[in-house]
């Protein structure tokens, strides 16, 4: 993030002070969800009638689903029925200075080298607008909107772009698709709605940091990416700073489409709440990821760096419908303490010539246990599709498992399919070797990993990786010995 | 004095090795630790780098009068201690470079001095692979990972010229070598010898040595050095083998 995403992050924090979120905080509604709730919600959003409507067809639907036991991932039941789905952003309770913050969180703040004012910001100290701060809002709208890229809450979109909305919204997750999409979209807060017209390059990494409004946007965050025809664009979700949240399940649903020769970049880095020791209280992170190539040529990459949350469940896919079109899936995902993750990708070829690569590392320490769940399917009409997968896991310490769940189903002879996996440890000669050559034995475990995660690094957006390289090393700080 | 070993002792899983070790090292001196197979040599190395599971039960080690046991491996490296591996190993996805820079800046910072910027380590590192006639390539690799033996001992070498410690141990840098690469890792050391460096060889054979010439040769044997001389020795343990020297504990 450079600086204008700092200061926009301030601008953020701002915002909330005034006005915007008193107004909202009248209108929490209690835990529990009926068609009732979804009315509520859907009227305290002002929405058109066809959201409720998509809306109530999903929680019916959701009535008759059960949640997904295929995961190797171990949690209690959770009570839908003891969440509040719609209230208001929790405010964070403003500190006078950065003395009353938490220590360990400043402490993480520093080693990721975060300006001072945007601690201060993410800590929920008030800030003093050092710039003007509308004014670069403002810039940043115009930039876009010159380019003719629509970016704003899906909220706006319901009522500025109902009917690009209407005819992507759902259309590459359906609400049947899943418990949690179909959990998702009966109740979802807001998100971010983007659309690229025909021809258009994006004029810039869009990030959800400079939207106004776009944090807290609650617990069922809904994403659609519009490419149309020859456009590209390139978005960057999360942040690499500590993410706290009161709500525990986060059931987000993202869709892309890309049309004909578009090109979306999706880049990810998630760093929510992993628990306490014995993991209690870490986000549940169930999302719905799915990129639909719908054009020919077109093509969606997936870049994700998972450090957080206590339990993940996710598998960002892609359906290669157009001829010729790509998809790409690189990905890091870390597991310590008593973390969990099931995730992967679905790689589904059905149109000719169609190419796809899944690079997965996962880094395992602590008792972190991960599984990497894959499916390369090539469809009967997928001529000469293509698909390489490789998945390499290390493994800290003696106590932390790493699985491999590969599903490949070929339906095509002309189709070729590569799997390779590897599993390797950090071992004592390793560290032994670096700290005998003045490395500390936290630098070496770093610059190892580091290695390991090399080729994915190389997919983020630089500054993203960066901050993401420094996060790997935090988030295994003290992994060994 | 540079090094001091007084009476060290050192057991692994409980088995004693070392049964009292006595060795003392000036600044420029090149000393040969012989011995046969079994008889500590490594374990000493290895107890002087600092490496867990060798639990030192008796004795002491100073390093320009410092307590070396009580310092951490990356601390004695940053004092000036280096252990040439015999077994160098691989750090796959890690690149030899950016390896070599982390390490010497770590131990400059160590040390209190300022750290070196790309343009400066990469002039240094061209420097330094002169004397080990290392490919140029080999730096753009990743640590050791598909090195050939010759590979991966040369590039021992290369971080010792980088590093530029005070005593450099090398652990059976020998082994494994063919007679050119052999040649060529001992012109590096060579090329590294002053008068404020001093080198500690630890060998099983006397080629070695015919590289390298030592100012000193100590056998170790059971343990314990049982015999220390000049350059001499080796020659007659060439002719007679370790035998006749051990008091019946070694082989």
């Amino acid at each position: 993030m450079g600086p204008t995403a700092k200061d926009m992050d301030a601008l953020v924090s701002r915002g909330y002070e005034h006005g915007f979120v008193t107004e909202i905080e009248t209108d929490v509604i209690p835990p529990g969800l009926s068609e009732d709730v979804i009315r509520q919600i859907s009227l305290l959003k002002n929405e058109p009638h066809w959201v409720l409507d998509y809306r109530l067809k999903a929680y019916r639907h959701w009535l008759t689903m059960t949640p997904p036991a295929w995961a190797s991932v171990h949690y209690p039941p959770i009570d839908h029925q003891a969440i509040s789905y719609f209230a208001a952003p929790k405010k964070k309770p403003t500190l006078d200075s950065l003395d009353d913050v938490d220590p360990e969180l400043l402490r993480t703040y520093e080693k990721l080298g975060i300006p001072i004012e945007e601690q201060k910001a993410l800590a929920g100290v008030a800030v003093d607008a050092v710039f003007d701060s509308v004014s670069v809002a403002t810039t940043f709208r115009e930039n876009l909107a010159e380019a003719g890229v629509i970016f704003c809450s899906i909220s706006e979109a319901m009522h500025d772009h109902a009917e690009l909305l209407q005819q992507y919204l759902g259309s590459v997750v359906p609400h049947t698709d899943n418990y949690y999409a179909a959990l998702n979209a009966a109740v979802f807060t807001d998100g971010t709605f983007v659309y690229v017209p025909k021809g258009v390059r994006c004029p810039m990494e869009l990030s959800t940091y400079f939207r106004i409004n776009a944090q807290n946007t609650g617990q069922f965050e809904r994403t659609l990416i519009v490419a149309d025809a020859g456009s590209h664009v390139s978005y960057l979700e999360g942040c690499t700073a500590p993410q706290r949240d009161e709500n525990q399940l986060h059931a987000a649903v993202v869709e892309l489409v890309a049309m004909d020769d578009a090109q979306i970049k999706y880049s990810t880095v998630q760093n929510w709440y992993p628990g306490d020791e014995q993991g209690r209280g870490g986000i549940y992170n169930f999302v719905t990821k799915r990129g639909d190539c719908r054009g020919d040529r077109s093509k969606i990459s997936w870049t994700q760096v998972e450090t957080g949350s206590a339990i993940t469940w996710k598998y960002p896919s892609c359906l290669l419908r157009g001829e010729d079109a790509i998809g790409e899936f690189y990905s890091v995902a870390v597991t310590r303490g008593r973390q969990q993750a099931d995730t992967g990708t679905k790689m589904i070829h059905i149109g000719r010539n169609t190419r796809s690569t899944i690079v997965s590392k996962g880094i395992s320490a602590g008792e972190g246990n991960q599984a990497y769940r894959g499916l390369v399917r090539m469809a009967q009409k997928a001529e000469n599709a293509r698909n390489h997968t490789q998945c390499d896991s290390l493994l800290i310490g003696d106590r932390c498992g790493a699985h491999t769940y590969p599903y490949i189903e070929v339906r095509n002879p002309s189709a070729h399919v590569e799997h390779e996996a590897t599993t390797s440890k950090i071992s004592e000669d390793q560290l032994f070797y670096c700290r005998s050559r003045g490395i500390s034995e936290e630098d070496a475990v770093s610059l190892i990993v580091n290695g390991f995660c090399k080729e994915i690094f190389n997919e983020l957006p630089m500054e993203f990786a960066v901050e993401a390289q420094k996060l790997l090393a935090i988030s295994l700080e003290g992994a060994v010995g | 004095m540079l090094l001091s070993i007084r009476n060290l002792k050192a057991e692994v899983d409980g088995k004693a090795i070392l049964k009292g070790v006595d060795l003392e090292v000036r600044p420029g001196e090149v000393h040969a630790i012989m011995g046969p197979n079994g008889s500590g040599k490594s374990t000493l190395a290895h107890v002087l780098a600092g490496r867990d599971g060798y639990d030192v039960t008796d004795g002491e080690v100073l390093f320009e009068d410092q307590d070396l046991l009580a310092l951490a491996p990356e601390e004695r490296a940053a004092l000036g201690l280096f252990l040439a591996f015999q077994y160098p190993v691989e750090l796959p996805g890690v690149n030899n470079t950016h390896f070599l820079k982390e390490a010497l800046n770590a131990q400059r910072r160590a040390r209190g001095e300022s750290e070196l910027d790309s343009v400066a380590f990469l002039k240094l590192v061209r420097e330094k692979m002169q004397l080990v006639s290392m490919k140029p390539e080999l730096l753009k690799r990743q640590v050791n990972a598909g090195f050939s033996g010759g590979e991966k001992k040369r590039n021992e070498i290369l971080q010792m010229a980088v590093f530029e410690p005070k005593l450099a141990v090398l652990d059976e840098t020998d082994s494994g070598l063919d007679i050119d690469a052999l040649r060529t890792v001992s012109d590096g050391v060579n090329a590294l010898r002053s008068p404020d460096r001093a080198v500690i060889m630890v060998t099983h054979y006397q080629r070695l040595l015919d590289y390298i010439e030592p100012d000193f040769v100590h056998v170790l044997a059971g343990g314990r050095i049982v015999r220390s001389g000049d350059k001499s020795l080796a020659k007659e343990l060439e002719q007679r083998g370790y035998a006749w020297l051990s008091d019946g504990e070694a082989a």
